[in-house]
């Protein structure tokens, strides 16, 4: 018993020194790959979406406040709207898409980089809003 | 059991009445507030809803008179493709919110032009049908689909007996900001009801006035004084399947 414990580690030795070095030459290609691709900005060695800048105005709640809710106050002024009938809220999709779509693309999720598909294809969350929902601002005649 | 009954019986007889003595006042007080004169309960129940939502004292609707409606114009149908981003049947799949149809009087062969859509029935089949609560009458009657539970079922469409409804079958894009649709789910005529919650007209109806023929009037039903409210007062106008008894917002007049 006591003959093979003192034997395994020397055995295993090289295996874990093998995992190691895989380990860290996974670690440091992670940041390289996102900093290439350009779509996540590097805070130390966790990648952070990047968020394009709204086209200005002012947003009804702070971004910190937005980041955490907006899916709430979405949801909660969709059935509002729909339902009853009451459009006075300010928390509404078309108005996000009015001020937060891309300079570029006149669209909110046009491609990754665009606002809501920065953060949302970042966590990996398929959102089917735009299935229905338009992802450009109205076009006001 | 046995325990609880005697700890009923050990409690003291003011107590006992005391309680008995709160409920009396209690129940009178309920019956004051029920009772109270000139307080009715719907009052209270719509001090509740929330101002600016739809007026359940509306009640939107349509006078369709076909004697107005010229036969080969499909103005109104077109409106409706621009205004709510349809592509007007260039597909077999595509949807259909409002059609012309012809009728003809068999006897005498006279035949009139009038265009068919959602009826907003006081009463709608599709809403008692909806498994998920997706089809659903807005306060003021306008009867709508709610695409966020809309499973697809399709039931709707088989209970409307104005083929008012369509299914989306194939992915859509570029819809417009204020009608959203999407594949999988079921819609109709919305009585244009991102127009009509700003105070305009539904594009159909502003489109056969535009061509000259105002065959369509629009108004709220309830209101004694407006025009449609007082047009079906004074002339005769029609529900399709009236035999139906779903007293339909959407009326016809002229045959």
């Amino acid at each position: 018993m006591a003959e093979s414990e003192q034997r395994n580690p020397v055995k295993r030795g090289p295996t874990i020194l093998v995992g190691l070095a895989l380990l860290f030459s996974i670690a440091s290609s992670v940041p390289a790959a996102s900093s290439d691709s350009g779509q996540h900005r590097t805070q130390g060695v966790v990648p952070t979406p990047r968020i394009e800048p709204a086209r200005g105005g002012t947003c009804p709640e702070s971004p910190a406040f937005m980041r955490r809710n907006h899916m709430d106050l979405l949801k909660h002024q969709r059935d509002d709207t729909l339902r009853v009938g009451d459009r006075r809220g300010q928390y509404s999709l078309k108005e996000c898409i009015s001020c937060h779509a891309s300079q570029a693309t006149n669209s909110v999720a046009a491609n990754s980089s665009n606002f809501c598909q920065s953060c949302h294809a970042y966590a990996a969350v398929r959102i089917d809003c735009f299935e229905c929902h338009a992802t450009q601002p109205q076009v006001k005649p | 059991m046995t325990a609880n009954r005697s700890s009923g019986h050990t409690q003291p007889a003011h107590e006992r009445k005391g309680r008995r003595g709160f409920l009396g006042i209690a129940a009178a007080g309920v019956a004051g507030i029920l009772l109270a004169p000139g307080v009715r309960l719907i009052e209270i129940a719509q001090a509740g809803q929330p101002k600016g939502g739809a007026n359940p004292g509306v009640r939107w609707g349509m006078l369709i008179d076909s004697t107005a409606c010229s036969s080969g114009c499909t103005d109104c149908v077109k409106a409706c493709n621009t205004e709510n981003g349809l592509t007007g049947g260039q597909s077999a799949t595509d949807s259909q919110w409002i059609r012309k149809i012809e009728i003809k009087e068999v006897r005498t062969g006279k035949t009139q032009s009038l265009p068919v859509m959602c009826q907003h029935c006081a009463e709608p089949p599709c809403v008692d049908v909806c498994p998920t609560g997706a089809s659903f009458k807005r306060a003021d009657g306008i009867v709508l689909v709610d695409k966020h539970i809309c499973i697809g079922c399709r039931y709707c469409m088989m209970a409307c007996p104005y083929k008012a409804r369509s299914f989306v079958h194939e992915p859509l894009t570029g819809q417009k900001p204020d009608v959203p649709r999407g594949k999988g789910t079921v819609e109709g005529c919305t009585m244009c009801v991102h127009r009509v919650d700003k105070g305009e007209m539904p594009a159909c109806v502003l489109a056969c006035k535009t061509a000259g023929h105002s065959a369509i009037l629009f108004g709220d039903l309830n209101d004694p004084k407006s025009d449609i409210a007082k047009r079906v007062a004074q002339y005769a106008s029609r529900q399709l399947r009236e035999d139906l008894n779903l007293n339909t917002g959407v009326r016809y007049a002229g045959f």
